[in-house]
């Protein structure tokens, strides 16, 4: 897999912590929704640093992706992704990478998506594939989100969520939530994930991506429902909070 | 690609210059153990439990939990490196050598590579010389506890020298076998072998 030098095309602004960068790429090729592609930043006395970051964009966008990128305290790449990187700037990539965490329209359902923070964003690529496609898999997105500004893709969910047949959002606010606030106000548990799944059935497909914390407690509460674990696939980030 | 290239605005967290020797191109150091696996963590009773080698062998052997912790353990005290980028420096183990295991079967001589199998399905393949010569064990116990489920408990292969998929959590036996066999992730498109010093992260490279 080599390395293509990939030029800025747009910059947005998600939430307060949270950025997409449109990368146009001269060795385009379609991803599946959920891979990856990795970032090679290069210091003038040949120094290199790498990391991955999740494609947010859907395949069927030809020559082009976004990549969604959290800030991350002392992150030493997410930092000048976000706090560097301008427009036209060049950046060297490569990809698409990754074939276990993957979902394509083909594949069928149901859908079960499970997201906390910054781990919606493979699942946004698939949400985008499923409408770009015009998919009628039933899909069902768990996303946990701290306060209402930290939610990325707000506005594009609530459409998606309008479609018919759209995928169907629930929203879980863990930390403050705006006023009448009628979603899910505290960490996924296990009646939450009960409730969700239920339509869905157990041949679900789930696919959770998050914190290891988060994943570890929503996979672990799956199979207890019931959930086939070949049908659970996990994308973990982050550190695990202890020594073990 | 181009030699030339440098990203702009780029000067990069400099490592301590004592540990830059022990990390790999394109890593960095991180003091968590972050967790990766494809599926959820495997529970796996100790009563249940047992590991096995089998495949190109004169006659297969197979321990359970207690058998095999009674086995002459070492303590091993490792850098690992995960093909996502982060190394974690110094980390204590105890297990079993590899090369321990091995003096319980009569290894064919064609026998040249090994599938590491897992409670869950997982597999992963190796040269078997990268599991002798002290190079590769199975442990238990990690800084001193038990090792923990996310971690691989209670028991995971752990073979440093390479990336750290190539450990496989959950481990139950070993398969040798006369040709290279892809296990989950190299079929999946990472590298064969996975050596962090040469970065062989993905086929090809």
């Amino acid at each position: 897999m080599v390395w293509q030098l990939a030029t800025v095309r747009a910059v947005r602004q998600e939430t307060p912590r949270v950025k997409t960068i449109t990368l146009e790429l001269p060795g385009w090729s379609p991803h599946r929704p959920g891979q990856h592609y990795d970032i090679r930043l290069t210091a003038p006395d040949g120094y290199q640093a790498q990391r991955s970051y999740s494609i947010a964009s859907e395949p069927e966008r030809v020559g082009e992706i976004d990549l969604t990128v959290e800030w991350i305290e002392n992150g030493e790449v997410s930092s000048y992704l976000h706090d560097v990187v301008a427009l036209d700037d060049r950046l060297e990539v490569r990809g698409p990478i990754g074939g276990y965490f993957v979902w394509t329209a083909e594949m069928g359902g149901p859908l079960l998506l499970v997201g906390g923070g910054s781990g919606v964003v493979p699942l946004m690529a698939m949400l985008r594939h499923r409408a770009a496609v015009g998919s009628s898999v039933p899909a069902r997105l768990l996303y946990s989100s701290r306060t209402p500004e930290d939610v990325i893709y707000a506005a594009e969910l609530e459409r998606l969520s309008r479609q018919p047949g759209g995928v169907e959002v629930f929203h879980t606010l863990t930390r403050s939530q705006p006023p009448g606030w009628k979603g899910y106000a505290r960490r996924i548990d296990r009646a939450m994930l009960a409730e969700v799944l239920q339509p869905l059935g157990m041949q679900a497909q789930a696919f959770i991506c998050g914190p290891t914390l988060l994943v570890e407690n929503v996979a672990d509460h799956l199979v207890q429902l019931g959930l086939p674990p070949s049908n659970i696939r996990t994308e973990r980030f982050g550190p695990t909070g202890g020594p073990s | 690609m181009s030699d030339s290239f440098f990203s702009r605005g780029f000067t990069g967290r400099r490592r301590e210059p004592e540990n830059a020797k022990r990390v790999p191109p394109g890593q960095y150091i991180t003091p968590d153990f972050p967790v990766l696996s494809a599926g959820p963590t495997q529970h796996v009773p100790l009563d249940q439990w047992n590991f096995r080698i089998e495949g190109l062998v004169r006659q297969p052997v197979q321990w359970s939990w207690q058998e095999f912790n009674q086995l002459p353990s070492q303590t091993f005290t490792v850098d690992i490196h995960c093909v996502t980028k982060w190394s974690k420096l110094d980390t204590r183990w105890e297990g079993v050598s590899v090369d321990t295991l091995l003096e319980n079967v009569e290894i064919d001589p064609q026998a040249g590579f090994v599938t590491a199998f897992s409670y869950g399905g997982y597999t992963t393949n190796l040269p078997l010389a990268d599991l002798t010569g002290g190079r590769a064990f199975v442990a238990y116990n990690y800084a001193g506890q038990p090792l923990a489920p996310e971690h691989g408990g209670p028991a995971r292969l752990v073979v440093p020298h390479l990336y750290f998929w190539k450990s496989a959590k959950w481990v139950t036996g070993l398969r040798l076998m006369d040709a290279d066999r892809r296990g989950f992730w190299e079929a999946l498109g990472y590298h064969d072998r996975g050596d962090p010093w040469k970065e062989e992260r993905y086929q090809g490279d």
